[in-house]
């Protein structure tokens, strides 16, 4: 700046007219200084609408995941069909498949249309099969099962509609869209939308799809997310069980009675490595020690719990080690002048000072683990339908399971694109998750941090 | 017995230990606390923690040493003659641990007597089809010799257990045992436990170094293992990348590398101009209220999961793309998934990352380097970008780094929006693919391990890892040599 002045100066000085006047080069640097503010709140405009437009479009796809269409039926369980013995023997009854009850309801949904009186081209009681689930046998069957006395009289059931159906009604399928698809007909169609005016078709709260398991490829109205969250849950508390009291344990060693040397450094500069390594390469890890090594069970909750303890470590020791050191030492000197020992004053004064910000930043790392799903991919929690829930607390470690980010990703490969809607659904599911978790962290935080 | 009831037991033991260790010293002092060395409870964690440690630290060990030992002995024994042509001994012996975990279900669900499966032989059952009906899916037809291996293997994991509940046991009652026979009212408890305490916390810390040494011994040997049966020269000169999981397969890195380095460009070139901008912005101009509410904000992008960004990617940017790239439009982009949208996502996601790490250096530089410029009479933006940002560039340059590790290695955006093929071209909306994908590829299925084409994985990973590790350790040099210090 000075050279500037220095070359142009008598020139400038020269058209200084008045101070209240501002020169050529001032209002140039006046351009400057709004442009550069400009470009900031640019800046922080873009981050905020990248934030919006992600959030908009998971609840605009996302939301019509917890809705689904139901038709409304009286179906009548025929005895010759379910039961041609007449003893109500639930092994006769068994044997009878899924494939004896579909007559049934494409029957049942036939006559309703009849006695509606809506004008269909359709004859065959048989195409009804396109606007119902091929779940709704399933759901028949097992309700005969339980209770045989059911045989002979006519029930009113609310049959999941097909997933054409289903989208036709929340405008993913249109007309222009089937053109290709054997599994649904423009009559199919035109007669849903006399079915929807009719009361017999509609949308109501799909409580199946938060509590229910994973379907097949070929039955996305039918696929529910909640076994996958309870392979989530038991992950989580493995991850709890073991992070927590490793992670506290490490960082009262290390913020408290390490000594400076060389060990000591080894140790912190390997505590901020791994906070840095990519997470598949904790998924590589897995793989190669957890399942090739030591044999556990590939996909089981307790195996990917132990993969996202060790990714999430490096988080809560670093967390921890900035709460600890928190605590003002002279809590340490009270209590060593009050002939505590070293170990007696960590555990019975700065520890529990230090607790709020180490639940915090545990709440944190769990979100954090939440979320995670690559490691999980290589460990094999994908692959595998969900469809059983686990049997007991036991099973529940060990037997093969999803988790809700890897439910996700599943539903995301598929071909069906019905299964995006769940997909974005499960996500909603997600971020509700993870968002209670961290508005815990925080009133947490607000309700007990101290300052010194 | 298994793990759980042995973990059950010393529990049971370790609680009893308490109890009972208090009450004895308790006792030696004739019921007066003051006559004893430390205070009571000190007593019972000492009984508790010598006999609960060592057991578990015995079980541990065990899972960790009993699958080498037996990998070796039962491996030792498979003659040559046993490994077929093309194959090799580690394809046999997880052939042979199938076998084993086969026998075991099949044992577990009754199909078969203890005795039988031991006694079982391939010129008189076909076991195969046996393992079959209890749902064990075999690839081939078991011989002899495997079968041979596999009930070796099973006797050898039945006396391993039997070892192990014996010495896990023993070691927790001799510690119970020592721990109470030694208490009376002298012992020095406190210092006892103490120390034993403290062993527990340095073993918590080193936690991470042993799982740094597993990352590193799970790479190298997979990846030694891969190189014996595919040419280094290929994988690190070639220019083609074609799996086939029948044998054939070209697997040459560059072409990963590159799909890699070029998302990651994208995503940088999105991410740091936003994010360093945002970050100055917060820093020198925002009042305190826009800052208490657009900082957290911005935060939030950095706390969403990889996997909502990449199903966002898939179905969002992926398509919006496409209908203005795409055939309908300019007609260079092919399909939704591309380098383009993997790229701008995953700049999305960095935005953050860059800004609050850039916000802090910035504030780190001291007011009066800002008093100073303002007081010779330079614009706030002049201070900004003469003052501040070259104080503040060796941090902003660690945080572009440590962004761009985190680019390299991020995985569920690629996996989900940058397509799957492996290409060298220079066209952003092409689909390319990287190499966090193509481990997620070869290890997911029904792969075998030991094909060159699951462990190629593990050498992909291998340069993953050392790329980031690398970045990393550069991003902290560059921090601590060019940081200014002031006071």
């Amino acid at each position: 700046m000075t050279d500037a002045t220095l070359d142009t100066g008598g020139e400038r000085r020269a058209s200084h007219g008045s101070l209240t006047a501002q020169d050529e080069r001032t209002k140039r640097r006046n351009r400057a200084e709004a442009r550069f503010k400009a470009y900031g709140i640019a800046a922080i405009s873009a981050g905020l609408f990248f934030l919006c437009v992600l959030l908009v479009s998971i609840i605009t796809n996302g939301l019509t995941a917890f809705q689904q269409t139901f038709i409304e039926v009286e179906v009548f369980l025929d005895p010759e069909v379910l039961d041609k013995n007449g003893n109500r023997d639930p092994d006769d009854l068994r044997k009878v498949s899924t494939f004896g009850y579909n007559p049934l309801i494409n029957q049942a949904v036939f006559d309703k249309i009849n006695s509606f009186d809506l004008d269909s081209p359709i004859e065959d009681p048989k195409q009804m099969r396109n606007l119902v689930s091929a779940s709704a046998a399933a759901t028949l069957r097992d309700s005969v099962l339980e209770d045989p006395e059911l045989i002979g009289q006519t029930l009113t059931y609310q049959l999941l509609a097909s997933s054409r159906v289903d989208g036709y009604l929340k405008g993913r399928v249109s007309r222009e869209s089937i053109a290709e698809d054997k599994n649904i007909t423009v009559e199919d169609l035109d007669l849903v939308d006399q079915m929807v005016e009719a009361g017999i078709i509609a949308k109501s709260f799909n409580w199946s799809f938060i509590t229910g398991a994973d379907a097949s490829e070929s039955r996305p109205e039918q696929a529910g997310i909640g076994v996958s969250m309870l392979g989530s849950l038991f992950m989580m508390f493995v991850v709890l069980a073991l992070s927590l009291p490793i992670g506290v344990a490490a960082s009262i060693y290390l913020e408290e009675f390490a000594p400076q040397n060389r060990f000591t450094d080894f140790i912190e500069v390997n505590i901020s490595n791994l906070a840095a390594v990519p997470s598949i390469v904790f998924g590589i890890l897995g793989l190669a020690v957890f399942i090739q090594f030591m044999h556990l069970p590939q996909s089981a909750p307790l195996v990917g719990g132990l993969v996202l303890t060790l990714m999430t470590l490096p988080t809560i020791i670093i967390s921890t080690r900035a709460s600890l050191k928190a605590v003002p030492p002279s809590i340490r000197d009270a209590a060593l002048g009050v002939g505590a020992s070293k170990m007696q004053s960590v555990f019975h004064h700065v520890l529990p000072l230090a607790m709020p910000g180490i639940l915090t930043g545990t709440i944190i790392g769990l979100a954090q683990a939440l979320g995670e799903t690559a490691p999980l991919l290589l460990i094999g929690m994908v692959g595998y339908i969900a469809t059983n829930y686990p049997e007991g607390v036991a099973s529940g470690f060990m037997d093969p399971n999803s988790a809700i980010p890897a439910q996700i990703y599943q539903w995301a490969t598929r071909a069906d694109p019905a299964f995006y809607e769940r997909a974005w659904g499960g996500i909603i599911i997600l971020l509700v998750f993870l968002m209670t978790m961290n508005i815990i962290a925080i009133l947490l935080r607000r309700r007990f941090e101290r300052r010194w | 017995m298994s793990a759980f009831w042995l973990v059950t037991i010393a529990l049971g033991l370790a609680i009893l230990g308490f109890v009972v260790g208090r009450g004895r010293a308790l006792s030696h002092a004739g019921g007066d606390s003051r006559d004893l060395h430390s205070l009571p409870n000190y007593y019972g964690w000492n009984v508790a923690l010598t006999s609960l440690v060592p057991a578990l630290g015995i079980l541990v060990l065990w899972a960790l040493v009993q699958p080498l030992v037996i990998n070796n002995s039962i491996s030792g024994n498979i003659p040559d003659t046993l490994v077929p042509e093309g194959s090799t001994l580690s394809l046999v012996m997880s052939d042979v641990r199938r076998v084993a975990d086969g026998l075991d279900l099949a044992v577990a669900e009754g199909a078969l007597s203890a005795e039988d499966a031991q006694s079982m032989r391939t010129e008189f059952t076909n076991v195969r089809d046996r393992l079959a009906e209890v749902g064990v899916a075999l690839g081939s037809n078991v011989t002899a010799g495997t079968l041979a291996a596999a009930q070796d293997y099973r006797s050898a994991t039945y006396t391993g257990n039997i070892l192990r509940t014996f010495f896990v046991l023993g070691a927790a009652l001799a510690g119970f045992a020592y721990a109470f026979m030694s208490t009376h009212k002298e012992l020095r408890a406190r210092n006892l436990v103490e120390a034993g305490v403290k062993v527990l916390l340095v073993t918590a810390a080193s936690i991470a170094i042993l799982t740094t040494i597993g990352i590193i011994l799970s790479l190298i040997f997979n990846t030694v293992q891969f190189f014996r049966i595919y040419p280094a020269s290929e994988f690190f000169l070639s220019l083609t990348w074609s799996p086939s999981f029948g044998g054939g397969s070209e697997l040459g890195i560059w072409p990963l590398l590159w799909g890699t380095l070029y998302i990651s460009l994208i995503a940088l070139a999105v991410a740091v101009p936003i994010g360093l901008f945002a970050a100055v912005y917060l820093s020198e101009y925002a009042s305190p209220s826009v800052r208490a509410f657009a900082k957290p904000l911005l935060e939030v992008l950095a706390g969403i999961p990889t996997i909502v960004y990449g199903l966002f990617a898939l179905l969002t940017v992926g398509p919006l793309l496409l209908s203005v790239f795409g055939r309908d439009g300019v007609g260079i982009m092919q399909a939704g998934t591309a380098v383009m949208t993997a790229g701008l996502v995953m700049g999305m996601m960095l935005i953050p990352f860059v800004s609050s790490l850039s916000d802090d250096i910035i504030n780190a530089v001291p007011q009066a380097m800002r008093d100073g410029s303002y007081g010779l009479g330079a614009t706030k933006s002049e201070t900004i970008k003469q003052v501040i940002l070259p104080a503040a560039l060796p941090g902003i340059v660690g945080a572009v780094l440590l962004a761009a590790s985190r680019a390299i290695g991020e995985t569920m955006i690629v996996v989900l929006g940058a397509g799957a093929a492996a290409r060298l071209s220079l066209n952003p909306f092409d689909a390319m693919t990287t190499v966090t994908a193509k481990i997620v590829s070869q290890l997911t299925g029904d792969a075998d391990f030991a094909s060159p084409e699951a462990l190629v994985a593990f050498a992909l990973g291998m340069t993953l890892f050392i790329i980031t590790l690398g970045l990393n350790v550069l991003a902290l040099y560059i921090v601590r040599k060019y940081r200014e210090q002031y006071e």
